[in-house]
């Protein structure tokens, strides 16, 4: 009979849906378990004072588990990272999270209009090593790893890595403090 | 069992046949140990025995390391210092894992360019080779995870680069490394997965290498000819085989007696001669070591990740790179399919040998790429090697089964046998075989 028929398909169907429904729901937990827990994600923002760092010098500090670049720049050091033409960048992005959009313009790059305050993820963009300061071919970081070279605005200038250093999510809550995320 | 025909294992006793009507294991104990195997192995044939005993190794002792080790940042690290310097004999424990790791790989790689010499990848030895591959890649992703664990400067920065390969994935690549660290950095977090995971996968691999000799038991093994067994009757097949037991459990087990010599002499006189001094520095989220490098066998692989510099069409270096290093593992993978000679094994192939052993030079010659600081030559010769490496695979071992001219090979494998120790009384007929007496010692007068 046909009518029986087509009453077993649908039950096939229908059983065939509910279980693949069911190991879905099963395995999601599974999967969703390795997904950044809560009290990884509360520290989501610190303060940082700024005061004692002098000119040319850099500071450290460790945020969600990376390091984070807090630079104070000299007047040679910003007239020199604005003097490069954006052709010469073989990223055109700023990658700062506080200006989206925005292109690799030094001035796009600090947290501040004057330039002088530098804040950047310490992390690599190729595969994550911490770069090292005051080094590299254009004065600015480079990587040990595999040979990456930025400039004094932490833009990617040659070697492996594809993007500039990211600029976090960044702003000024004092005169000398400088709050992250 | 289909394969090689051979005598199968009758119950006797009443016991015996009490247990085979119920569960016939010692059937399959006896047909495992007495399969026929052909009786001109050469000594390349030690390794998957020498790779059993290392998977063993590991698992002994790593589940006692575990008795040990606290998988935590806070105390990883010192846990394993704990290990070294307190546990009874931990340090012997320790350093027979740490090293028996790296027997495990040096074993696996005569293992494969055993088997891409002589061919037996070939039809119908397809499936051994994909699941030999596979285990392969379970080797290599627990050995880097074990690595991982305990938390030194090399353990967290090896990390951290090997995860970062997978931001390189177009859309998905960020949300997936979040995903596999459990945060925003290598952390707590991933130390205790790869904890968990470096526990589980080598019960994988022993599930992968059972079903590895079930695939090649069902064939019957290659052989230094690559000629197949005569399968006629039992009689004939017992002209080109002798049964694994006793005759290659003994061999294999002189080989093994050499082999632990050397492992040992290793373990108690130079444990760390192949390790890096930066792994007992505790790691440090906020300094990069000087120079980044896995262990000495992952550096082939390292070497062609490295090897891109460059962007290729859409495809950044960065991509390029690892899809390089995954795809030097996958043509690897297709060799049975890729390689168009009808001609098993490499005996027999004059161009191939040249072109094989280029490819075992090359192999050293990434290696040596590998654990060099990325400047100079060394990204330009990474570069050619990996272009040799993808060439002899894509293009070399399909272009070469069409012209090549192979010699002669024998017509069974009791010929080549008999060639290699010739029987001397005349008429005799297999009785030499199990002894393997070099012709010298076998001129003297027969029994």
């Amino acid at each position: 009979m046909s009518g029986d028929g087509n009453r077993r398909d649908f039950l096939y169907v229908a059983t065939g849906a509910a279980g693949a429904v069911a190991t879905g729901a099963a395995v999601w937990p599974l999967v969703d378990q390795m997904n950044p827990s809560r009290d990884v994600l509360a520290l989501a923002s610190i303060e940082v004072p700024v005061g004692d760092i002098e000119p040319g010098s850099q500071i450290t500090v460790k945020w969600r588990g990376k390091p984070v670049f807090i630079r104070r720049r000299t007047e040679d050091e910003i007239a020199e990272s604005r003097n490069v033409a954006l052709a010469e960048l073989p990223d055109q992005s700023a990658r700062n999270a506080n200006e989206p959009d925005a292109d690799a313009e030094d001035t796009n790059r600090s947290i501040d209009p004057d330039g002088e305050w530098l804040v950047m993820m310490g992390v690599c963009t190729h595969l994550g090593c911490v770069p090292l300061s005051d080094a590299g071919d254009f004065g600015g970081w480079f990587c040990p790893c595999h040979g990456s070279h930025y400039d004094l605005s932490g833009r990617i200038r040659r070697g492996p890595a594809p993007e500039n250093l990211p600029v976090p999510t960044a702003s000024f809550v004092g005169d000398d403090v400088i709050k992250l995320g | 069992m289909a394969g090689i025909p051979h005598e199968h294992y009758e119950p006797k006793t009443g016991i015996e046949k009490w247990l085979h009507r119920r569960l016939p294991i010692v059937a399959i104990a006896y047909d495992t140990l007495m399969i026929p195997t052909p009786k001109n192995l050469n000594w390349m044939w030690i390794w998957g025995i020498i790779l059993t005993v290392c998977l063993v190794l590991q698992i002994v002792t790593g589940i006692v390391l575990v008795m040990h080790y606290t998988p935590h940042v806070d105390h990883a690290f010192a846990s394993v210092e704990h290990i070294m310097r307190d546990v009874n004999g931990g340090w012997l424990l320790r350093y027979a894992h740490q090293n028996g790791a790296m027997l495990f790989f040096a074993a696996v790689y005569l293992h494969i360019f055993r088997g891409l010499y002589y061919g037996s990848y070939k039809e119908p030895r397809e499936v051994t080779w994909i699941i030999g591959i596979l285990i392969y890649l379970a080797m290599m992703a627990t050995a880097f995870m074990g690595y991982v664990l305990p938390w030194g400067q090399m353990s967290f920065w090896g990390a951290t680069v090997i995860t970062n390969l997978f931001s390189a994935l177009p859309f998905i690549g960020e949300p997936l490394v979040e995903w596999l660290w459990g945060g925003f950095a290598v952390d707590n977090a991933l130390l205790n997965r790869f904890f968990s995971l470096h526990y589980l996968l080598p019960f994988v691999i022993l599930g992968l290498v059972v079903v590895h000799i079930w695939a090649f038991h069902t064939t019957g093994n290659n052989n230094p000819t690559g000629v197949e067994v005569r399968r006629d009757s039992i009689e004939i097949a017992k002209k080109d085989t002798v049964p694994f037991w006793p005759y290659y459990v003994i061999k294999d087990l002189f080989a093994l007696a050499v082999i632990l010599a050397l492992f040992v002499i290793i373990v108690f006189f130079m444990p760390n001669f192949l390790g890096h001094p930066d792994n007992y520095i505790e790691a440090n989220a906020l300094a990069t070591p000087a120079h980044i490098v896995p262990e000495w066998y992952f550096l082939p692989f390292y070497a062609i990740l490295r090897a891109i510099t460059f962007d290729i069409l859409f495809i950044d270096s960065k991509l390029g790179g690892v899809l390089a290093m995954f795809g030097a593992i996958v043509v690897m993978a297709l060799v049975p399919w890729l390689d168009t000679s009808r001609v098993r094994s490499g005996r027999y192939r004059p161009q191939f040998k040249w072109w094989f052993w280029i490819f075992v030079a090359n192999f050293f010659v990434l290696m040596w790429c590998g654990s060099q600081p990325a400047e100079g030559l060394v990204p330009t010769i990474s570069l050619l090697g990996t272009i040799y490496w993808f060439g002899y695979f894509l293009v070399i071992l399909p272009l070469l089964g069409l012209t090549e001219k192979p010699l002669p090979r024998p017509a069974t494998i009791e010929d080549d046998f008999d060639e290699h120790y010739p029987v001397d009384g005349g008429g005799a007929t297999a009785s030499s075989s199990g002894g393997r007496m070099p012709p010298s010692t076998v001129a003297t007068p027969a029994e």
